[in-house]
């Protein structure tokens, strides 16, 4: 069976949920190899993830070059590997780093790219939700190794335990790739919540709110549900919360088990990023706002009313 | 400063958006298009960084006759000069053959920083930065949120966003600076700027006239090829309840009844 490269998304070593998303797709495939791009010591992190997983194989790059300047080392390490592997098809999780680093790839080995697939067969065709997901697409790539980049959560992780070979990538990152160097990174907002993309639920709040210190009730809502906090653009332009949990065409794409839109209109940008959520609920006092057109439950109330009451009560039932 | 700043027509965000039944490509024809939203905030970013070092801004699009609205747009904006490459045989090219098509003509014009915004909402693939700074050798710098140009040191500064806050990314240049739309607030072009607009150099490219190589663009030629499209099943419209003081209580037993607390 041939190789399918997955390109191993993480903080630090420890590996996201997409990772195993990722490994379980590429086994439905071929035979699963991960790629582990990381700062020196941190694939030890990794390690018993991936075999968790099962992945067979793992390339391992450990070099400060892959951290410290933006995309273009990756994609040097991936076409690389394309081309002394021959895999069947390679896969990147959506993050906007992965997609660029995908993107480079394509173009360095001449093959074809297809973002934001939702689902792959054996005969690697993709499924894609385009237009705002009014659009089902099936696409497949007619040059070179496909290369895929899959929206997170879309695939339900399935465990197969394996005893990975671990092999050392030989390669000197050029002068050219480390050309965009990182000077710093800053961490403006760390909330211990879920990940927006990874989360399983996710509340959000919108100008609906009317003030920073009232996404309160959302993120107490959040909190009793383990979920993550999104927000609207009219919200994160206010300065009401951060712009890393910008929901929409120009945030995030989410496509938990659960979104819940509290004081939200439903603009077309914002459900550009939010409509393949698997149940949508919203509270809105405007029975007339665009939200409700395709909400699975609504209700028509004030949100300092309905917020509280559906909190406590869902507390309540888990006692 | 010799900046180009990419746009792209796309139909307008509020239309209901098609494939092209035999084709299947973006039904370009049958609806509304305008600038794509993001772009206008590169155009800004263009021309802010032109009024604080001197310079010149140069708009290039690829697309269809009637982009050239779309090139008139950032011109009124304040943009000095467009290119315009516009062709038959480009119809249906892919996000990789765009991207080579406009590196190609990018790189006649010599530039120092080259501006893309981070998506363009029609095909969302968000790629087309890394593209150019993978065809032009030219650093990456996307993503961005804060732009500052040094011209003494030769250098950019970017705030790339990341998940929880950002990384300070820079480079010399040339470069390609890809921006998010946090990062500026697009001007609305003057009536002045409209009257100008039709007066400023426009050049428009066939493939030939660019040196494209014909057997390597458009659909026929393109690295991906969508087999089917179909409209997605439509949302099954859902239960609406009017709070009467138990709004938040039912939606809980909403939630029990899905299973999902
Ligand atoms: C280029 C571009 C990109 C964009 N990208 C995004 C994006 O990524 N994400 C995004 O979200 N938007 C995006 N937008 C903006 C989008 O068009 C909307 O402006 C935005 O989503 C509106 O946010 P909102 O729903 O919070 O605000 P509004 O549309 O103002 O809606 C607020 C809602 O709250 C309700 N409300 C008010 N008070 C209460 C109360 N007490 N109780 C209950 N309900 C209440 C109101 O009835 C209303 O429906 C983008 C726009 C552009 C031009
Ligand atoms: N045909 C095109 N002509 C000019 N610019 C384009 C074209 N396609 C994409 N772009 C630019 O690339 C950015 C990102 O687009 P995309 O990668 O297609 O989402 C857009 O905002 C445009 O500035």
């Amino acid at each position: 069976m041939a190789e399918v490269l997955v390109l191993v998304e993480h903080a630090d070593g420890e590996p996201k949920k997409v990772t195993a998303e990722l490994l379980t797709l590429a086994r439905s495939l071929g035979e699963a190899s991960a790629v582990f791009l990381g700062a020196p010591g941190t694939y030890a992190k990794a390690k018993e993830f991936l075999a968790q997983y099962g992945a067979s194989k793992v390339y391992v790059v450990e070099s400060d070059d892959v951290v410290d300047y933006a995309v273009a080392p990756v994609a040097e390490v991936l076409a690389k590997l394309v081309t002394d592997v021959s895999p069947a098809a390679v896969l990147t999780a959506a993050t906007a780093e992965a997609r660029e680093a995908a993107a480079r790839t394509a173009a360095k080995t001449e093959s074809g790219l297809i973002w934001d697939a939702v689902a792959l067969t054996p005969d690697l065709s993709a499924t894609q939700g385009i237009f705002g997901g009014s659009t089902i697409v099936t696409s497949k790539v007619t040059k070179g190794t496909p290369i895929f980049v899959v929206r997170p959560n879309t695939t339900a992780p399935e465990t197969a335990p394996s005893t990975p070979v671990e092999e050392n990538v030989d390669i000197t990152i050029s002068d050219s790739a480390r050309s965009a160097k990182i000077l710093d990174r800053v961490v403006e907002a760390k909330s211990g919540r879920p990940d927006l993309t990874e989360a399983q639920i996710v509340v959000s709040g919108g100008r609906g709110l009317g003030a920073a210190e009232h996404f309160a009730l959302v993120e107490k809502l959040a909190d009793t549900l383990g979920a993550a906090v999104g927000a609207s653009r009219a919200a994160t332009d206010a300065g009401w919360y951060p712009h890393q949990q910008q929901v929409g065409q120009t945030g995030k794409t989410v496509s938990p088990q659960l979104y819940v839109a509290v004081g939200i209109s439903g603009a077309i940008q914002h459900r550009a990023g939010m409509q393949t959520s698997k149940t949508i609920v919203a509270i809105n006092k405007d029975p007339e706002a665009p939200i409700f057109e395709f909400a699975d439950y609504g209700v028509v109330g004030d949100l300092f009313n309905v917020v509280p009451q559906l909190t406590e009560a869902i507390e309540k039932r888990k006692g | 400063m010799n900046i180009v700043v990419t746009v792209k027509q796309v139909p307008d965000t509020w239309a209901e958006k098609k494939l092209d039944p035999v084709t299947r490509t973006t039904d370009r024809k049958s609806v509304d298009n305008v600038i794509n939203e993001m772009d206008e905030y590169g155009v800004e970013e263009a021309l802010k960084i032109k009024e604080a070092h001197g310079g010149e801004v140069t708009v290039v699009t690829m697309g269809p006759e009637k982009a050239v609205e779309t090139i008139r747009k950032a011109l009124s904006m304040g943009a000095d000069k467009a290119v315009h490459i516009t062709d038959e045989q480009l119809v249906g090219s892919d996000a990789l053959q765009t991207s080579a098509a406009l590196a190609k003509v990018i790189s006649t014009l010599s530039p120092d920083i080259v501006i893309t915004a981070a998506e363009a909402s029609d095909a969302r693939g968000g790629v087309l930065g890394a593209l150019l700074a993978e065809r032009l050798g030219f650093p990456q710098l996307t993503q961005a949120r804060k732009v500052t140009v040094d011209p003494g040191a030769g250098t950019v500064r970017i705030e790339r966003q990341a998940d929880n806050g950002y990384a300070l990314v820079e480079a010399s240049t040339p470069v390609v600076v890809g921006v998010v739309e946090k990062i500026n607030q697009p001007r609305y072009p003057s009536f002045k700027g409209i009257m100008a607009a039709k007066k400023k150099p426009l050049t428009t490219l066939s493939v030939a006239d660019a040196g494209l190589d014909a057997s390597t663009v458009g659909l026929a030629n393109a690295a991906s090829t969508v087999v089917d499209a179909q409209p997605a099943p439509p949302r099954q419209s859902g239960t609406i309840v009017k709070d009467e003081g138990d709004g938040g209580t039912k939606a809980a037993e909403f939630l029990v009844a899905q299973k999902l607390i």
